[in-house]
C-alpha cells in the first residue's frame, strides 16, 4: 500500500450540509478512507467550519469557532471533509489571530493538517483503488473554493476514471460559479437564479445524465434548479459515486424515482 | 456623477430583465475571456509576469512619495506643470483654472475613468467650458447622457441600433444601422472638434518617473488628435500610476492588453514627455498633469493596500459571473465589477457601498485573471468586516448571524438545532424528496426547489451506530 503513513487517524470533518441534509455523503467519505486503510473517528465537538460570520465580516465569531474546531480536531494526524469550501475556510484559521497569538501557531497547524476528500486521497495516501460502478454519463462541476483555494481540479476527475462503466462529458465553463456563495444565493436571489440558470443550460447541453459534484452547497443549488426546471437530470455528491452508494435517491429525489431509475 | 449604489438590489433587478442589455452581456462573456485565454496560451512567461509586476507595485507603492516627486521634477524639467489634487473638487478645480488661462471654450476629451471618478465633464459644462468626448463609446454615451458600464468598453451595454438612433437624433443624417458607416459619422463630426479645440484631455496608463513621461494606450488613434492637436495638453491621472523606468512600463503594457482585450498589444501606445520643444513641428505648448489622490494615499498601509496595484486591464469584470448577469450600471457608480466594489465603498463610503462587497459569491475567478494578483475577495470581505464593524450591516442579517452563532458555539445545542431543522424539512417534503416553497427561505424556494434532508442526521446514525457496535463488543 502506498501510504507513507500506516493507518493514520483521521478526524472527518462531517460539514453541517451533509450532517444535515446528506448524511449518505458523511458515511461514503468514512467508507473511502477507511478503504484508504485511515482509522477514522467523528469528534463530537465540531459544529460549523465558521463560514457564514466569516462571509458576513464577523471575525470574532469566526475566531470563536475556530478555536472550538481547532480544539476539537486536536490529535488527528489528518483534518478530511466532503467539502472544498468548508476545509478551504479552516486553512483560512490562521488569518483571524495575530501574529503573537498562541492560537495562530495552533490555526497554522490545523491548516497543515486539513484536507478535501478528493484532494486527500490523490495526494496524501495515493489511494485509487476504487470498487465502484455507475451505468451513466456524468459531468463533473468544479466548485469555487476547491478549485482555486485548494487546487481541487484533477484529483476527481482521476478517481472518478476509476469507476467501471462511467462516462464523464465536460460540460462547457466547468469552472464558473454556480451562483450559490453560501448567504449570496438568499441575500440576492434573482441574481443567484441568473447564474444558475446559466449553470444548467450548460449541464444539460453536456448531455450527461447525473451532476456530480465536491460540495454539497452547490449541488442543493444546482440540483433545486435542475428540478424546477423539469430537467431528467439527477445530482450527486463525488464520494457517493466513488464508494459506490448510488442506491440511495439522488439530491432532491423521492424513493420512487430512484424506484423508477431502477 | 449621481451615486446609485445603495439601489444596488433594483439596479440589478431592473438589469436582469433588460433583454437587449441580457443579450449584449451574454455575448460579451465570449469576447474578452476567450482572447485573453488565447492571448496567454501563447505567452508561456505570462504567469512569472505576473508574479514580477505584481512585486514591483508593492516596490513601488512602499516608494510612491520617490517616484512621484522623481516624475514630478523631470515632468517640469521638460517644461510641463503637475497639479498636486487630493480631492476630485481639487482636480475639476486645477482643469477648470487651466482652461480659463488659455481662455478655452472647448476641450476634447480621450478615455479616461479618473474623470468619471471627479465627475468633470459635469463640472466643466456648469462652468462655461464644453467637453467633447472623442472615444467612440464615450462619445456615444456623453450624447444620450449615459455613463461607461465597464472601464476599457464603456457602451458595452449599448447595440448598434440604440447607436443609430442617437447618432440619427443628434446628426440629423439619414439613419443606418451599418457600424462602418456609424463609425465614419463619428469620425466626421469629431474630426472638426479635434482641430477647433481649444485644451484637449486625456488620462494615462502609466506616469514614467525617469523621463517624467505619460503614456496613454488606445485603439482607436483619438487619443493621439486630442492631445497633440490643441495648444494646452492637460493630463487627468491618479497617483498610483507610476512607474519607476520605461522597461518597467514595458512589463506592465505586456500584461495589460492581453489581460484586457487579448491583445499582444494595444494599437496605439503614446508617449507624451512636456510640450512641444523648438525643434518639434507639432505638439501642444502647455502640458499639465493633473494628480489625483482621492482617497489612494489612505489606503497604503491598511489592509486595501493590494488594490493600488490595480491597472486598469477589466478583467475581474470581464470574468465575473455577477457582472455578466446585471452589467456595470447596476454597480451605481464609475467604478463596476470586482475591482469596483473594493474602490467604490473607500470612494463614496462604505455606508452608500455596502451592497457592493456583498454581492460576490466569493468564487475568485477576478482573482485568477488579475495580472498583478490582487486578493479581491479578501478585500471585498474586508469591507464586508467594515461595515459590520460600524454596525452597518442590515439587521436581519446580524441577528440571523447572532442566533446561528449561539448554536454553532454550543455543540450539542447544534446538534439540536440540526435534528429538528432534518426533521421538519423531511416531514413537509413528505414522500417528495424536495420542497416546493419553504416559510422564511423564499429567496431559495422563489426560483429552485429546497432538496429534502434524508432523514436523521449523521451525527445521531453515527452516534448511534458506534453505541451499538460497542454494545455488541461488550
Amino acid at each position: 500500500m502506498p501510504n507513507p503513513t500506516q493507518n493514520p487517524k483521521v478526524g472527518l470533518f462531517v460539514t453541517c450540509l451533509a450532517d444535515m441534509f446528506r448524511p449518505s455523503v458523511a458515511f461514503a467519505t468514512v467508507k473511502l478512507l477507511e478503504a484508504a486503510g485511515c482509522k477514522v473517528e467523528v469528534p463530537e465537538n465540531q459544529t460549523c467550519c465558521g463560514q457564514p460570520a466569516y462571509n458576513s465580516g464577523d471575525k470574532a465569531t469566526t475566531a470563536d469557532i475556530a478555536r472550538q474546531t481547532i480544539e476539537a480536531f486536536d490529535g488527528y494526524e489528518y483534518i478530511v471533509g466532503p467539502s472544498g469550501s468548508c476545509i478551504g475556510m479552516l486553512h483560512y484559521y490562521p488569518d483571524l489571530f495575530e501574529e503573537n497569538d498562541p492560537w495562530k501557531k495552533r490555526a497554522e497547524d490545523l491548516k497543515s493538517r486539513a484536507y478535501e476528500i478528493t484532494q486527500f486521497l490523490t495526494d496524501i495516501v495515493d489511494f485509487d483503488r476504487i470498487n465502484a460502478a455507475f451505468e451513466g454519463t456524468i459531468t463533473y462541476h468544479d466548485s469555487c473554493s476547491g478549485l482555486r483555494q485548494l487546487g481541487v481540479k484533477q484529483q476527481p476527475r482521476k478517481l472518478l476514471s476509476k469507476v467501471d462503466n462511467l462516462t464523464l462529458n465536460e460540460m462547457e465553463e466547468a469552472e464558473t460559479c454556480c451562483g450559490f456563495g453560501g448567504t449570496f444565493c438568499v441575500k440576492y436571489p434573482d441574481i443567484s437564479n441568473r447564474m444558475v440558470s446559466n449553470k444548467t443550460q450548460y449541464i444539460s447541453d453536456s448531455g450527461a445524465t447525473t451532476l456530480v459534484g465536491g460540495d454539497l452547497g452547490c449541488l442543493l443549488n444546482m440540483a433545486g434548479k435542475l428540478k424546477r426546471e423539469g430537467k431528467q437530470i439527477q445530482a450527486r455528491h463525488v464520494v457517493e459515486i466513488l464508494a459506490g452508494m448510488t442506491d440511495t435517491p439522488a439530491i432532491g429525489e423521492a424513493e420512487y424515482e430512484l424506484a423508477n431509475e431502477l | 456623477m449621481q451615486i446609485k449604489s445603495p439601489q444596488f438590489k433594483e439596479n440589478a433587478r431592473i438589469a436582469l430583465h433588460n433583454v437587449e442589455l441580457q443579450e449584449a452581456l451574454g455575448q460579451f462573456k465570449h469576447g474578452f475571456p476567450v482572447n485573453r485565454a488565447n492571448a496567454i496560451k501563447r505567452l508561456p512567461e505570462f504567469e512569472d509576469l505576473r508574479d514580477e509586476a505584481r512585486d514591483l507595485k508593492n516596490h513601488i507603492i512602499q516608494n510612491l512619495d520617490i517616484y512621484l516627486e522623481q516624475f514630478e521634477d523631470n515632468v517640469v524639467k521638460n517644461g510641463g506643470h503637475v497639479h498636486w489634487c487630493s480631492t476630485a473638487e481639487d482636480a475639476n478645480k486645477a482643469i477648470l483654472d487651466i482652461c480659463k488661462q488659455v481662455d478655452a471654450k472647448t476641450i476634447t476629451k480621450g478615455k479616461s475613468m479618473v474623470s468619471e471618478e471627479t465627475g468633470l465633464n459635469e463640472y466643466l459644462e456648469a462652468n462655461g467650458v464644453r467637453p467633447v468626448e472623442t472615444d467612440l463609446g464615450e462619445y456615444i454615451l456623453q450624447l444620450r447622457d449615459d455613463h461607461p458600464s465597464h472601464i476599457i468598453a464603456p457602451a458595452i451595454h449599448l447595440n448598434v441600433n440604440d447607436v443609430s438612433e442617437t447618432f440619427h437624433e443628434h446628426h440629423k443624417r439619414p439613419k443606418t444601422g451599418d457600424p462602418q458607416a456609424l463609425m465614419k459619422e463619428a469620425r466626421e463630426v469629431l474630426r472638426k472638434e479635434f482641430v477647433s479645440a481649444d485644451v484637449g484631455l486625456t488620462g494615462a496608463n502609466f506616469l514614467v518617473a525617469e523621463t517624467g513621461s505619460t503614456i496613454i494606450v488606445t485603439n482607436e488613434g483619438n487619443g493621439d488628435l486630442t492631445q497633440t492637436l490643441p495648444k494646452t495638453h492637460i493630463v487627468i491621472t491618479s497617483i498610483e500610476k507610476v512607474v519607476p523606468t520605461l522597461e518597467d512600463m514595458s512589463l506592465f503594457l505586456r500584461l495589460l492588453a492581453r489581460s484586457a482585450t487579448g491583445q499582444e498589444f494595444t494599437v496605439y501606445n503614446t508617449l507624451s514627455t512636456g510640450p512641444k520643444r523648438d525643434t518639434d513641428q507639432d505638439g501642444p505648448e502647455n502640458f499639465h498633469v493633473v494628480l489625483v489622490d482621492n482617497g489612494r494615499s489612505e489606503m497604503v498601509g491598511t489592509e486595501f493596500q493590494d488594490m493600488l496595484r490595480c491597472i486598469r486591464c477589466s478583467s475581474c469584470m470581464n470574468h465575473c459571473p455577477v457582472y455578466g448577469a446585471v452589467g456595470g450600471h447596476s454597480y451605481g457608480w464609475v467604478y463596476p465589477g470586482p475591482m469596483g466594489s473594493v474602490l467604490t465603498p473607500k470612494m463614496i463610503g462604505i455606508d452608500k457601498a455596502a451592497h457592493l462587497p456583498n454581492a460576490s459569491t466569493s468564487c475568485g475567478k477576478c482573482e485568477e485573471v488579475c495580472p498583478v494578483r490582487i486578493p479581491l475577495p479578501k478585500m471585498m470581505r474586508h469591507w464586508r468586516e467594515k461595515e459590520f464593524e460600524k454596525h452597518l450591516t442590515p439587521k436581519t442579517v446580524r441577528f440571523g448571524i447572532a442566533g446561528w452563532a449561539f448554536f454553532a458555539k454550543r455543540p450539542a445545542l447544534y446538534r439540536w438545532l440540526a435534528r429538528s431543522s432534518a426533521w421538519f424539512m423531511s416531514t413537509v417534503a413528505g414522500k417528495k424528496g424536495r420542497i416546493k416553497k419553504l416559510p422564511l427561505a423564499g429567496g431559495w424556494t422563489d426560483w429552485r426547489d429546497m432538496p429534502a434532508p434524508q432523514g436523521k442526521t449523521f451525527m445521531d446514525q453515527w452516534k448511534a451506530a458506534s453505541s451499538a457496535k460497542q454494545q455488541a463488543e461488550k
